[in-house]
């Protein structure tokens, strides 16, 4: 769950003329993290420390030059930089008081911002879409900077990123209403040009966002109709391809926009679930457009929203930097990753060979009820665009499922199987589960073990699609589809596990998603003997797996030591007291200390050879450069 | 373009000598650097730092002090000796006994006039300075405890001594003298004395005096009062030294920091209330800051740790350019490594011994990257230590391997070598001509049949050498009549051509068969750092210090239309940023259009038959050509193929067999020979 917690005022605002305009051009890190740079929209840059909502230093260009670019700190040398006037660089440190005597440099062409991030160098990007080095363009300020965008295109946009070596600018620009996206990468240098899929609407992007993720660089945007879609581009390797490419983007989310359009707005992406976005109505108030909101694009579900009059979005290190009215307001969030978020990742433990295509949850809301879909969350990154969806309940024809006997019923799902079109199958899939599910609950005697154990396997099912196949399964003591659901259901809920629990247990359950919280309530459920067979089992595979840890393949389906140990703690968590209180617990549970005591003596005999080991890496390296060798080189 | 094997040699265990003291001459633009080896290096900071002069070192000889007097250089050491040079012929020119043991400082008036000196004994001397001499002219008032530093008063008439627990003033012209009495420090320092290490004399008469208490001490000298003690380091303050309009005073401590100290007024308001306060602090040294100068725009600090840094005062400059960077001087701007190319021979010279190595020996061939697994291991055949008191100034080995030579100040030394298979034998050549004494540059012609030796005022003396004898042959005079002494010595391979290049930016290019001089290439406004003659077209290539590169056709005596066409088009930016000379130019006889150079950070190949990079064009681009495709690569090279994998490199060279030599002398390895510096408690430590 994503929630914002208080906000507090970082500083007051000059009203600007315009009220769509912000009055601050830009908010930037320095090495502190408790500082902010906040550069206002005319002549002035200042320095504040965030905890103590106070400023600790002000710059300020005199009257009759215009600062044109966010202020930004170069991590290298520890100086701040700024443009004013387009075409001078001014740079200086902390302890000079006046911006007038700093360091300037005047440059040939306008600039359109100054990009810096730790680690990497501070980077120049000018309005006409060339890039250079700050410290290569300081030390020939007077070089001539060549013109990459042609005549008409303008930017719109831009970010820089950093990445382990790898050095990025990214900038948007819009030309007669078509939108490219340029990659720049830095050392060695290419650029790539990509061209935005254009909106039915016809409309440019409102805001952009971009991120890096799993070394790719993700873009975040956000179309006036409430659409945010995302495009990823490979981070690594060299993209050796020539002109420009057609960015594929998949939607992410589609906010409620209420009557007309959005005006401005803007998408900041969070993590890799959450979108903070304001500007955008809250879709239960009836009026206004000026929330905060945090979505969760995975589920599309609002997670925390606020009413203020707002239209920009920062966002730093866990807080939100919201101008509104006459103030600066940081709001600080979290975003905790829930049991239906780690379904998505977190304890589907990777060291396990789970089903190699990736779980496509679909939005139940869209499946169930047929009204407009809104497409996959998940995305699947080679899918070039989001197909309309276009498929109701009348695509399966005709429909045995509702009244004929079991072996029609399994000839229809063989069929619809058997089709190949993903994505409808996915959505038919649904339809039929479910149908098939509610006619069991209704009839006794109707039950398709096969048929449902079919759907199951094409892994376009999830618990929440067909909340009561599982607790079906369990009622007929169907237990291979209950092994099936929990091996394929990334989204089991945790009062369900524990249902599951107590009629058996299974390498399975323990593979389940779950969080701590939720779980533990539903564990108290069990009673004593099942918690202590439980235990029992637990120490049993633990025990196996220990002896012989390399036995482990990885096309078998076996819990780590992790979930094992984290299971032995949640169960002793849940049922301690009782435990201990039980006679037949004892040697268990003496069994477990004698265990943890051990475990702890490892640790800490491990602890003590570390910096021996680490010692070890070193003389690896410094092994390497000897006095001579004969080496091969190759120029270029 | 293609793979080459590379010996990567990184035995040469090259260690400069620690920097002992400095002089700035702010009229000629040169500082003149003592080491604690005797050298004194001669840097030209008007064109590119370049090292114009090294005066070798000699073992009883040592630097306390430098000083300048006009163009003329005095030190001082303890020895007991002053010593006054001969720029010319780098060698001392007098050393005169002072008669007062040791002696710790040397300074001259602001009028040149006289030269004072600082003595074990408590004296202060006082030398007349004569045309071609000094003449000792009296001793101030004899003091208990010895004179450390010394400083006039810009008018001429009074002079401050730094001492132990004390400074004098002495008046020349009263004969009266003032004790300022120097605290000592606090804790277990107390019962030590305090040393004032330097001191200085502004002409306002405020004495500002740094001592071995971790003090910076202001003194009013009218009044012989304390004004304001700054404690700024718990080690010594070692080094003093006030920029020329006298608002800032840089102080060199210990702990390998330089401090700055300026005269400016502490609030807004009070405009007229100037006192010392110390501004900023820089720290680019990690050991004892012995030596420094305050220039117009730059601080120039020196010590234990060797190297020579230019530290820009950026308030001086309108812009970040070239000349604002910090620059680190750590490798001499000459050769040191010799190698026989035919030989697969290595030379080292060290101030005190010569090393030979034979290299090592792979089979087999890798893929780029690779290392080859060493067949031979390299082997050290020789070292050969000097006879005498004068340290090593120059060497050369023969390409064949087969002769080497040395020379001191006093001497010149020629071997005959003969290796077979693993025994290597060397004899001494006995008589050599009389007139061949001493000589800054050595070298060999490439069929090993002569000896070229630069002489003085920029002459080269030619001797032949034959299994029997070794015969003076002629004297090859420029017609400059240039008294400057020569630093760069290069022939052709077909033996008929010599170009020689001196301290006066001058080339003069001699033909060795007809034994006269053939012409002189138009002089160029910074010093050639490097040259060499192409084996096949005789073109001379010459690099300067500023990083110009200039192809010069020796036959038909004008500039190549390579040249003009990189003249005009201008080098790249990032060529001319660079801030190390190339010293070494060599050629690849497979291949004439390649021209091979290297500086301490980089090595390039030059391929004359590629288009010269513009100012749009990416100048490294050795990366995003090995990512291109085969077909894509030709559209995007360039003349210049700049490799910086290896680094801190003291000689490039290409052997015959088309491998490649890469002597490397890391700094770390440098560093870590160098003694620990001054313990600085860190935090939980």
């Amino acid at each position: 769950m994503a929630t914002l917690c208080e906000g507090f005022t970082l500083c007051g605002l000059v009203q600007t003329q315009n009220a769509s305009d912000s009055p601050i051009q830009g908010i930037e890190l320095d090495e502190d993290s408790d500082h902010a740079v906040v550069t206002d929209s005319t002549r002035s840059v200042t320095l504040y420390k965030v905890s103590d909502q106070k400023p600790l230093g002000s710059w300020t260009v005199k009257q009759g030059q215009l600062l044109t670019c966010p202020a930004v700190f170069n991590f290298q040398t520890k100086e701040y930089v700024v443009v004013s006037d387009n075409k001078v660089i001014r740079v200086w440190k902390d302890e000079d008081l006046n911006l007038d005597k700093a360091f300037k440099a005047t440059v040939t062409a306008d600039v359109w911002r100054v990009h810096s991030a730790p680690g990497g160098e501070p980077v120049v990007l000018f309005q006409r879409g060339a890039v250079r080095f700050l410290d290569s363009l300081l030390s020939a300020p007077q070089q001539p900077i060549e013109d990459v965008l042609s005549e008409e295109e303008v930017i719109r946009w831009s970010a820089s990123i950093v990445a382990e070596e790898q050095h990025f600018v990214l900038f948007t620009t819009e030309q007669n209403g078509e939108c490219c996206l340029y990659v720049q990468r830095l050392n060695p240098n290419t650029l790539q040009k990509y061209r935005l899929e254009r909106e039915d609407s016809g409309a440019s992007p409102l805001s952009f966002s971009a991120s890096l993720r799993d070394k790719h660089l993700n873009l975040l945007y956000l179309y006036p109709n409430g659409c945010v879609y995302q495009s990823v581009v490979a981070a690594r390797g060299y993209v050796g391809l020539e002109g420009v490419q057609d960015l594929p983007r998949s939607l992410r989310l589609r906010l409620p926009v209420g009557e007309g359009e959005l005006g401005a707005a803007s998408a900041v992406a969070l993590d890799e679930a959450h979108v903070a976005v304001v500007g955008v109505p809250h879709p239960s108030a009836r009026t206004g457009k000026d929330f905060l909101c945090i979505w969760n694009t995975n589920f599309q579900t609002l997670q925390a929203g606020i009413l203020r009059n707002w239209s920009f979005v920062w966002c730093y290190l866990g807080k939100l930097f919201v101008p509104h009215g006459k103030a600066l307001s940081i709001i600080p969030y979290e975003c905790q990753k829930s049991s239906l978020a780690s379904a998505l990742g977190k304890l589907r433990h990777t060291g396990i060979a789970v089903s190699k295509s990736s779980v496509a949850v679909p939005s139940w809301n869209t499946l169930l009820h047929g009204d407009q879909p809104q497409g996959p969350t998940k995305i699947v990154e080679t899918r070039k665009s989001v197909r309309n969806v276009k498929l109701g309940v009348n695509c399966v024809q005709p429909q045995p499922h509702q009244t004929g006997p079991v072996d029609e019923v399994q000839r229809e799902v063989e069929v619809l199987v058997s089709r190949g079109d993903a994505q409808d199958l996915q959505l038919s899939v649904g339809q039929l589960a479910c149908h098939l599910v509610a006619r069991s609950q209704a009839e006794t005697a109707f039950y398709t073990p096969v048929a449902l154990a079919q759907l199951v396997q094409t892994q376009f099912l999830c618990h929440s699609v067909c909340p009561g196949l599982l607790l079906l399964s369990l009622e007929h003591k169907d237990y291979f589809l209950c092994q099936l659901c929990l091996q394929l259901f990334p989204d089991i809920p945790e009062v369900v596990t524990c249902a599951c629990l107590k009629t058996f247990i299974s390498n399975e359950v323990l593979q389940t998603p779950y969080s701590d919280n939720f779980l533990l309530p539903h564990l108290k459920d069990l009673d004593t003997q099942q918690v202590i067979l439980f235990l029992q089992y637990l120490q049993f595979v633990y025990l196996k797996y220990s002896q012989d840890v390399y036995t482990q393949t990885a096309g078998l389906r076996s819990p780590t030591m992790t979930q094992i140990i984290d299971w032995v703690c949640l169960l002793l968590d849940a049922h301690f007291t009782v435990l201990v209180m039980a006679p037949d617990a004892k040697g268990l549970l003496s069994n477990l200390q004698s265990f943890v005591k051990s475990q702890v003596k490892l640790f800490s005999e491990l602890g003590k050879i570390e910096s021996s080991l680490q010692e070890l890496h070193k003389m690896k390296l410094s092994k390497d450069i000897s006095q001579y060798s004969i080496e091969v080189i190759e120029l270029f | 373009m293609g793979e080459f094997k590379v010996h990567r040699v990184r035995f040469f265990d090259y260690m400069p000598t620690a920097i002992r003291a400095m002089a700035f001459n702010a009229h000629t633009e040169r500082l003149a650097l003592g080491r604690m080896d005797g050298s004194v290096e001669i840097f030209n900071f008007a064109d590119h730092y370049f090292q114009e002069k090294v005066i070798p070192g000699k073992d009883s000889r040592s630097i306390e002090a430098l000083c300048w007097v006009g163009g003329r250089l005095f030190s001082a050491g303890l020895n007991g000796e002053i010593t006054e040079y001969d720029l010319e012929n780098l060698r001392p020119k007098y050393s005169l006994e002072a008669y007062g043991g040791p002696i710790w400082t040397i300074t001259s008036n602001s009028q040149g006039a006289h030269l004072a000196i600082g003595c074990e004994d408590g004296t202060v001397k006082l030398f007349e300075v004569l045309e071609e001499s000094i003449q000792f002219e009296r001793n101030l008032d004899r003091q208990k405890g010895r004179i450390i530093s010394l400083s006039w008063h810009p008018s001429g008439t009074q002079i401050a001594a730094g001492m132990m627990d004390m400074i004098r003033v002495f008046d020349a012209v009263s004969m009266l003298t003032t004790v300022l009495l120097v605290d000592r420090g606090f804790g277990g320092s107390k019962s030590r004395e305090t040393v004032v290490w330097s001191v200085v004399f502004l002409s306002d008469c405020t004495i500002i005096s740094g001592d071995s208490a971790g003090k910076v001490q202001v003194w009013d000298g009218h009044t012989g009062t304390l004004v304001k003690t700054h404690l700024v380091t718990k080690w010594d303050v070692l080094a003093l030294s006030v920029s020329k309009d006298e608002s800032s005073v840089v102080v060199g401590t210990s702990e390998g920091t330089v401090i700055q100290f300026q005269f400016i007024a502490p609030t807004l308001q009070q405009q007229q209330d100037k006192e010392w306060v110390r501004t900023r602090t820089f720290k680019n040294h990690t050991h004892d800051v012995r030596a420094l100068a305050e220039i117009e725009t730059a601080i120039v600090s020196g010590g234990m740790d060797t190297q020579l840094v230019v530290r820009p005062l950026l308030e001086k400059f309108d812009e970040r350019s070239h000349a604002s960077a910090l620059r680190k001087i750590q490798f001499p701007h000459r050769n040191l490594v010799f190698c026989a190319k035919k030989a697969g021979l290595l030379l080292f010279q060290f101030p005190g011994q010569l090393e030979l190595w034979r290299l090592g020996e792979s089979d087999g061939h890798g893929k780029p990257g690779d290392s080859l697994p060493l067949k031979r291991k390299p082997e050290k055949l020789l070292h050969l230590k000097r006879k005498g008191e004068d340290h090593i100034c120059c060497s050369a080995l023969s390409s064949c391997g087969g002769w080497l030579a040395y020379s001191t100040m006093s001497s010149v030394r020629l071997y005959r070598l003969q290796t077979d298979n693993n025994d290597i034998s060397i004899t001494k050549v006995p008589k050599l001509p009389k007139i061949l004494r001493s000589a800054h540059q050595l070298c060999f012609s490439s069929d090993s049949s002569k000896l070229f030796a630069a002489s003085s005022q920029s002459s080269v003396l030619v001797i032949a050498l034959s299994q029997s004898e070794c015969k003076y042959v002629h004297t090859l005079k420029p017609k400059s009549g240039s008294r400057q002494p020569i630093h760069l010595m290069t022939n052709s391979v077909d033996g008929k051509w010599l170009a020689t290049a001196n301290s006066d930016c001058e080339i003069h290019v001699y033909n060795v068969q007809k034994l006269k001089l053939h012409c002189i290439v138009p002089v160029y406004g910074s010093c050639p750092s490097a040259m060499g003659i192409h084996p096949t077209t005789n073109n001379l290539t010459m690099v300067h210090a500023d990083q110009q590169i200039f192809e010069y056709s020796i036959v038909e005596k004008q500039y190549t239309d390579w040249s003009r066409k990189l003249q005009k088009q201008g080098l790249h930016n990032l060529w001319l940023d660079r801030d190390t000379p190339v010293t070494h130019v060599t050629f690849n006889p497979k291949n004439p259009e390649q021209i091979l150079l290297h500086d301490m950070h980089m090595f390039c190949i030059i391929d004359q038959s590629l288009p010269l990079p513009d100012q749009k064009t990416q100048f490294y681009n050795q990366m995003t050509l090995r990512s291109l495709s085969e077909q894509e690569r030709p559209s995007h090279l360039h003349a210049f193929k700049i490799c910086k994998t290896f680094q801190d490199l003291l000689s490039v060279s290409l052997l015959d067999d088309q491998s490649l030599v890469m002597v490397e002398r890391p700094l770390l390895a440098i560093t870590s020979q160098l003694p620990a510096p001054v313990r600085q408690k860190k935090f939980a430590t």
